[in-house]
C-alpha cells in the first residue's frame, strides 16, 4: 500500500479531512487513523514533520498540560488547598504543599493569608491526570502572585502568535508600551506599565487577526 | 446495570440473549375493548413491555385549514411504574418522539378517514384522543405502542351525538378506519440488524430505524433514531424487514376483535 | 376533497427550481462574536443561526460523565419565523428535533477528549421555509467546528420528497404543505453513512431508496459548501 501525502505544512483543515493515506505515516496530536487513511479532527493547520502528521487547531477552549505556565484565578478557599479558575472546563488544585515548603499548622494558620479568593496568580501546571484532575504549583522561579495591572483573555490557540518567533512580537509590545507583560498558555494575559490601553489593543489585535497576512507590520503600525 | 460489552459480543456472534432469531418477535398479546368508560382500548404485551392504549373521543371545532376533518391527536406518557429509570412528569423527549412517531404512521397512512368524523363543516368535527400509556418497559415501545394504538383505534366506537352533547354511555357506529399502519423498529448492534430489542438490548444499540408500513406494503413513516449512523445498504435491508414482518404484525390486529 | 395544488408547471417548480435543484445556500462564519464557534445556514429563505458553547464544566453537577462529554442542543423556532406567529420556548415538536439533531451531532463528537464537560449548540431558526432541520443541523456542524470541537467529520443535511407525484431535492414550504412526502436525511456523504432521517407520507420502497440517493447528492452538495465557507474564512498563516 503506497504513502500518499494529501496536505502541505500548514495547510488549512477542516474535520474529516483525509491528510494521508498508508501507514508509513503516523497520526499525531489532532488527527486519527480511520482505517487506511489518516484525518484531521479539528478545524485548524496540519503540519508535516518527518514521519508525523498532526493538526493544530485554530481554536478551542485551553486543555491544561503538564509544564504550561498560565495565569490563574483563587476562586475559591478550603483547610489545605485552593481551587483555581485556568479559563478552561476544568479547574486546578493548588495544594499548600506546592506553594511553600516550610511547615505550616493548619489549626492555627487562615491559609488565605497566602492567596485570597479573587488573587491572581502566575503558575505552573505540575500535573494532569486522565481524568483531568489538575493541580498547580507555585514553586517555580517564575511562579508569583500577579498584583494590579490588567487582565485580558484571547483564545488560547493565539498564544504563539502573541509571543512570536522568540518572543519576537512580545518584545515588541513590551518595548514599544513600557509594559511587564505576562502570558499564559491558558489564554489569559497580564500586563502593567506605561501604556496599558496601547497593549490591550495589540495584543487584541492579534487575537482577532491572527491568521491574516501581514500581522507583524499591523501590529508595528498600532504599536508607533 | 447492563453489560454493553456482553450484549455487543453476543451479537457478533449471531446470538441473542433469549436465544430468539435476529427477525423474530417475542411473544405478543393484545386485548381489546377492556375500558368500558373509553371509547375504543387495547391493552398489549410485547415480551414484558406492557402498553395501554385508550381511544377517547370528543367533539370540538376543526384546524382552519380543514374545516372538514376530525382532528387526532396522539400522546404518550412513560409511567415511572414501567421502568426505575422513568421519572414523573411532563412528558420527555423520549415520550414526545413515541407519541409522534406514532401519530405519524397513522396520520401518513390515512388509517382514520377523518372526513367522515365531521359532524358540521367549519364549526363541530370529532376530536379523536389516542392516549398511549407504557406501564410496563422492555424494549420496542414504538412497535408495540403502534401496534396497540391501531389495535384500539379498531376497537373503537363513536359516542352519540344530539342536541350539541356527546352521550358517553351510548356508542353506535365504529370509527372510520381503512387502513392498518403498523411500525417495525429494526435495531443495530456490531453492524447486525434485529428487531423486537428487549430494554437490555436497547441500551447497547448503535441505531435504530422505525419504519411504519400501510397494509399494501407501501412506507408511510420512519425514524431513525439512536446515536450511530446507518449505511444506505442497511436501510435498504430494514425496509425490506419491515414490509415483512409488518405483515406478520398486521395479522394480530382483527378489526373486529374485542376480548 | 382537497384539491391537489400544481408544484410543477412545465417541469419547473414554483419557485423556477428543477426536480434536483437545490435552493441557494448562503453561510456566514462566525457571525456571533460571544460564542465559541457560530454560523448561520441559509436554504433559500430557510434561515438557521447555530451557536456552541464549550466545552465547559457540565452543570447541574449531577450530570457530568466522568469518562466522556456530554452533548446539548436546543433547537427553536423564533416566534416571527412562520406566517402564523410561533409560540416561543419550546414544543413538542422542538424537543424531537433538538432530540435527532443532538443523535446526529453524537456520531462525529470525539466525547473522550473532553470528560466531565458539556458541549452546547443553540440553534434557532430565524425564518422557516421547510427544512429547517436540515438548515439547523449544517449550521450547528460549522459552529462546532468553529469552536475547535473535534469531530471525525463535518455533518450535512438536506431534504428530498415528493411533489405532484415526482421525487424532488430540498423541499421549501409550499412543498412541504401541499406535497405528499417530505423527508429530513443527515448524512456524511463520502461515506454514505445515515445520521438522520425522518420521512412522512407515502412511498413504495423503490421511491424510499430512490430519494436516499438523490439526498446523498444533496448532502454532498451541502458539505462542499460547509466545508468551502470555512476554509474561505480563513487564509493560510504564514510565518511573518
Amino acid at each position: 500500500m503506497e504513502t500518499k501525502l494529501y496536505v502541505e505544512d500548514r495547510q488549512i483543515v477542516t474535520p474529516g479531512d483525509v491528510l494521508a493515506e498508508g501507514l508509513d505515516l503516523l497520526p499525531s496530536s489532532g488527527c486519527f487513523r480511520h482505517g487506511n487513511v489518516i484525518k484531521a479532527k479539528y478545524f485548524g493547520i496540519a503540519r508535516i514533520k518527518n514521519r508525523y502528521i498532526s493538526v493544530v487547531p485554530l481554536s478551542g477552549v485551553y486543555m491544561p498540560r503538564v509544564g504550561d505556565g498560565i495565569i490563574a484565578r483563587i476562586s475559591d478557599i478550603q483547610a489545605t488547598f485552593w481551587i483555581c479558575d485556568i479559563n478552561s472546563p476544568y479547574d486546578a488544585l493548588l495544594q499548600i504543599g506546592a506553594v511553600t515548603d516550610q511547615f505550616v499548622d493548619i489549626a492555627k494558620t487562615d491559609i488565605s493569608t497566602f492567596y485570597d479568593i479573587g488573587d491572581v496568580i502566575y503558575a505552573k501546571v505540575l500535573s494532569v491526570t486522565k481524568s483531568k484532575n489538575v493541580q498547580l504549583t507555585m514553586r517555580d522561579y517564575r511562579a508569583k502572585k500577579l498584583v494590579g495591572g490588567r487582565i485580558i483573555k484571547i483564545s488560547p490557540s493565539k498564544v504563539p502568535r502573541v509571543i512570536g518567533k522568540e518572543g519576537s512580537m512580545i518584545d515588541l509590545i513590551k518595548n514599544k508600551t513600557g509594559c511587564q507583560i505576562i502570558v499564559g498558555q491558558n489564554g489569559i494575559i497580564w500586563f502593567k506599565g506605561e501604556n496599558e490601553a496601547l497593549a490591550a489593543r495589540a495584543l487584541l489585535t492579534i487575537d482577532r487577526e491572527a491568521h491574516l497576512k501581514g500581522l507583524t507590520e499591523k501590529i508595528s503600525q498600532i504599536l508607533g | 446495570m447492563v453489560n454493553i460489552d456482553y450484549i455487543k459480543k453476543l451479537f457478533e456472534n449471531n446470538m441473542r440473549i433469549d436465544n430468539r432469531k435476529f427477525e423474530e418477535f417475542r411473544k405478543i398479546e393484545i386485548q381489546t375493548g377492556i375500558i368500558e368508560r373509553a371509547e375504543g382500548s387495547a391493552r398489549i404485551r410485547m415480551g414484558n413491555t406492557q402498553i395501554i392504549v385508550g381511544v377517547k373521543l370528543s367533539v370540538g371545532e376543526p384546524f382552519p385549514d380543514t374545516p372538514d376533518e376530525g382532528v387526532l391527536i396522539v400522546n404518550a406518557e412513560l409511567s415511572p411504574a414501567a421502568s426505575p429509570e422513568f421519572e414523573a412528569g411532563p412528558p420527555d423527549e423520549n415520550a414526545i418522539e413515541l407519541a409522534r412517531v406514532v401519530d405519524r404512521a397513522i396520520r401518513e397512512s390515512h388509517c382514520i378517514d377523518l372526513q367522515k368524523l365531521c359532524i358540521t363543516p367549519n364549526e363541530a368535527v370529532w376530536n379523536v384522543n389516542v392516549d398511549i400509556q407504557v406501564i410496563d418497559y422492555d424494549g420496542n415501545l414504538i412497535d408495540a405502542a403502534c401496534l396497540a394504538s391501531v389495535a384500539a383505534l379498531l376497537d373503537a366506537k363513536i359516542p352519540k351525538y344530539e342536541n350539541g352533547e356527546v352521550d358517553y354511555e351510548h356508542r353506535e357506529g365504529k370509527l372510520p378506519i381503512v387502513d392498518m399502519p403498523v411500525h417495525v423498529t429494526i435495531y443495530k448492534i456490531s453492524d447486525k440488524l434485529f428487531v423486537d430489542a428487549t430494554g437490555e438490548e436497547e441500551s447497547a444499540i448503535d441505531a435504530r430505524i422505525s419504519i411504519a408500513t400501510t397494509k399494501d406494503g407501501k412506507i408511510c413513516a420512519v425514524q431513525k433514531g439512536g446515536k450511530g449512523y446507518f449505511t444506505l445498504a442497511e436501510i435498504e435491508k430494514a425496509a425490506d424487514i419491515s414490509i415483512a414482518l409488518g405483515a406478520q404484525l398486521r395479522g394480530y390486529l382483527s378489526p373486529s376483535s374485542t376480548s | 376533497m382537497k384539491e391537489k395544488e400544481q408544484l410543477i408547471i412545465d417541469g419547473k417548480r414554483l419557485d423556477g427550481r428543477d426536480l434536483m435543484e437545490m435552493r441557494k445556500i448562503e453561510i456566514e462564519i462566525n457571525p456571533l462574536k460571544n460564542a465559541m464557534g457560530s454560523a448561520t445556514f441559509k436554504f433559500g429563505k430557510t434561515w438557521a443561526v447555530a451557536a456552541t458553547h464549550g466545552p465547559r464544566a457540565a452543570y447541574p453537577k449531577w450530570i457530568q460523565n466522568p469518562e466522556s462529554a456530554i452533548l446539548k442542543v436546543r433547537y427553536s423556532m423564533l416566534p416571527f419565523s412562520t406566517w402564523e406567529r410561533s409560540k416561543p420556548g419550546t414544543s413538542r415538536r422542538s424537543i424531537e428535533i433538538s432530540k435527532v439533531v443532538n443523535d446526529a451531532l453524537s456520531n462525529v463528537i470525539f466525547f473522550d477528549d473532553y470528560p466531565k464537560t458539556m458541549i452546547e449548540v443553540f440553534v434557532d431558526i430565524i425564518e422557516a421555509d421547510a427544512s429547517t432541520r436540515c438548515a439547523a443541523l449544517n449550521a450547528a456542524s460549522i459552529a462546532l467546528a468553529l469552536a475547535g470541537v473535534p469531530m471525525a467529520d463535518l455533518v450535512s443535511s438536506c431534504s428530498v420528497g415528493k411533489i405532484n407525484g415526482q421525487i424532488a431535492l430540498d423541499i421549501a414550504g409550499f412543498e412541504d404543505n401541499y406535497g405528499e412526502v417530505d423527508c429530513a436525511v443527515a448524512m456524511i456523504p463520502h461515506e454514505e453513512k445515515v445520521l438522520l432521517l425522518q420521512m412522512d407520507g407515502i412511498v413504495s420502497k423503490e421511491e424510499f431508496i430512490q430519494m436516499l440517493s438523490i439526498a446523498k447528492e444533496g448532502c454532498a452538495k451541502v458539505y462542499a459548501a460547509q466545508k468551502d465557507a470555512i476554509k474561505q474564512a480563513y487564509r493560510t498563516v504564514e510565518a511573518d
